[in-house]
């Protein structure tokens, strides 16, 4: 009996190594990247392209820093301040958009409903790079290409945010807090202000945390629309000195400490954030 | 609540009083003004950064700059058909642009999804160690911003910079990862590595909603836990499945980023390398408007087709498999 009960431990044993292992393996294939960013903005540059790079004889931290913010006049922390501007503002700002549109969609009957929302819908689809150029087009027409808002109109229109919203207002909004808040004569948009949207708080943060991570990326509209470097943002300024590093080295050190510098809103957004945006992705998913 | 509660019921009798008629008109038109009032913002963005730019894109593909006679008079804008088009898709760059981008469509996809997949299913079989710290491992790489996923791993392509190279030259293994035939895998590994835990984060969230009888169902019939994955939790989660597909899919064909930063450092990587490249090579090196735009309307109608593809035959296998 205890031979039975062995050899059928045996593989389990083996199958738990084996899953371990594997999830092992991919876990250092998404963390060693990141670890090699964290410690080669510690080096100098001759020391980064040393051929031991894991000794930390030539730890030049702080004077990175200091060189990057140093760099080109302090350009860095223009493109920080812009990143920081156009994401955090342009996200709360869409967030909020995005969310009373889909919440109108759930809670509201009006003529021709699903094909707007199906217009929405389809919205998510048109890939970036085609509305770049007629965007362009229209941004000089009006004068505002190559400034700010080139940039920041355009990131605030997020589609999928308006299908989130449905979502969010089916699962967080009963209709009947409506009805009874109708009873009670208190207006439509009071309701929406006072009542529904500490509800749908859970969702406008998702929806938020999404486009702030879009943002944040956005690499091909400020590359169309700006000149100015002194209005980029951190992925388009890291993207010039990259093909600057090319020609003179000395940029490499403070690429890579600015892209470290870069990865950690983010990753502070998320870890803060954290309750609300995996209740936002299985809403998201299972639907 | 029932103590400010009208007579409600009054309402519904034919012969309604006129004054509880028109309240309720006038409850009506109060919503419909709070449901202009919510939606009007997200609907000027939708006019004015989606709709009109979609129509000028069409439109413009349809236009070009002529110069009358040798060069002299005023430029005018004149209809010219299709002439865009039969440009666009008889210029061998912009079809081995699109080749390029179904190729790396066909590689990144099916190991995205399985990858992703198979990663959750194994934390989602519960035997996985430190659960919590592997997921958060595993997702960290989304907080990345795509341009410096690409840098980081230049860098690591790059001789000399990467202790990766170092490491496998000691070994007397010599691979020039941004030569002919490894740009478009090294290009694939970054997107992977970018995306794979996000996607895996989803579907996890999705196996979690699995409810657990179905799963002791299965393990009383003697499924094994392998069987138990993939033919039961899996099938279970195709909605999921479905949708990251759908979204990997679109974001792959809009491929911009990662070529483009490794263009810098590259010979491999033209300036046309994916469509997206060639729209803007076509739009803002060589200002040729009309063949950028007929070459964005192509992609579009690329993406939606695609898209329509992936949830026709997903359908398809759905209604087999209830059969």
């Amino acid at each position: 009996m205890s031979a039975d009960t062995l050899t059928a431990h045996r593989p389990r044993l083996l199958g738990r190594t084996a899953v371990n292992t594997v999830v092992g393996i991919a876990v250092l294939y998404t963390l060693l990247p990141v670890l090699w960013l964290v410690l080669a903005a510690s080096k100098n540059r001759d020391a980064l392209f040393s051929s031991n790079f894991f000794s930390l004889t030539d730890f030049s931290f702080v004077q990175n820093l200091r060189d990057l913010f140093a760099m080109d006049g302090g350009l860095y922390g223009r493109w920080y301040t812009n990143s920081l501007l156009y994401a955090v503002l342009g996200a709360a700002i869409s967030a909020l958009v995005s969310v009373a549109c889909g919440y109108a969609f759930d809670k509201y009957r009006f003529a021709h409903k699903e094909k707007v929302f199906g217009l929405v819908l389809a919205a998510v689809m048109v890939p970036q790079t085609v509305l770049a150029l007629p965007l362009y087009l229209m941004a000089s027409a009006t004068g505002v290409v190559d400034t700010f808002w080139a940039v920041f109109i355009p990131v605030l229109f997020n589609p999928f945010g308006v299908y989130l919203g449905r979502i969010f207002s089916q699962g967080y909004v009963p209709d009947e807090v409506l009805e009874a808040a109708r009873m009670d004569g208190a207006g439509e948009l009071t309701t929406y202000f006072r009542v529904s949207l500490r509800m749908l708080g859970p969702g406008v943060v998702t929806v938020f945390l999404f486009q702030l991570t879009a943002i944040w990326n956005n690499f091909f509209l400020p590359m169309v629309m700006l000149s100015d470097q002194k209005l980029y943002p951190v992925s388009l300024g890291l993207y010039t000195w990259n093909s600057s590093a090319t020609v003179s080295p000395e940029y490499y050190p403070v690429v890579i400490m600015g892209s470290l510098l870069a990865v950690l809103p983010l990753i502070l957004a998320f870890m803060l954030l954290q309750r609300f945006w995996k209740s936002g992705l299985t809403a998201g998913s299972v639907k | 609540m029932t103590t400010t509660a009208p007579p409600a019921p009054a309402t519904r009798t034919p012969d309604a009083p006129v004054s509880a008629r028109r309240a309720r008109t006038r409850a009506r038109r109060r919503e419909h003004m709070a449901c202009g009032v919510l939606m009007t913002p997200f609907l000027i963005l939708l006019v004015a950064v989606f709709l009109i730019p979609v129509g000028t894109a069409v439109w413009l593909s349809f236009f070009s700059d002529d110069q009358p006679g040798l060069g002299f008079g005023p430029e005018r804008t004149v209809f010219v058909g299709l002439r865009s088009y039969t440009a666009v898709l008889t210029d061998p760059t912009f079809l081995g642009s699109l080749g390029t981008v179904v190729l790396y469509c066909l590689i990144y996809i099916p190991l995205m999804v399985l990858g992703a997949l198979a990663l959750a299913l194994l934390l989602d079989s519960g035997v996985v160690r430190l659960r919590a710290w592997a997921q958060l491992g595993l997702f960290l790489p989304h907080a990345v911003p795509g341009i410096i996923a690409a840098l980081i791993w230049l860098y690591l392509y790059t001789p000399g910079l990467s202790p990766v190279v170092d490491l496998l030259s000691k070994g007397d293994i010599t691979i020039d990862f941004l030569g002919v035939h490894t740009v478009l895998p090294s290009i694939v590994n970054i997107a992977l590595w970018s995306n794979l835990g996000y996607n895996m984060v989803i579907f996890y969230a999705a196996l979690q909603a699995v409810p657990r009888e179905v799963i002791e169902a299965a393990v009383v019939d003697g499924a094994g836990p392998v069987r138990t994955a993939l033919q039961v939790k899996a099938p279970l989660v195709r909605s999921s499945i479905v949708m990251v597909a759908m979204f990997t899919l679109i974001w792959a064909m809009q491929l911009f980023t990662e070529p483009m930063l490794l263009s810098q450092s590259s010979p491999m990587i033209n300036s046309r390398f994916s469509p997206s490249m060639y729209i803007y090579d076509a739009a803002f090196t060589r200002n040729n408007y009309g063949l950028a735009a007929a070459a964005s309307v192509i992609l579009l109608l690329c993406t939606v087709a695609l898209s329509y593809g992936v949830t026709r035959w997903t359908n398809r296998s759905q209604k087999e498999a209830a059969r």
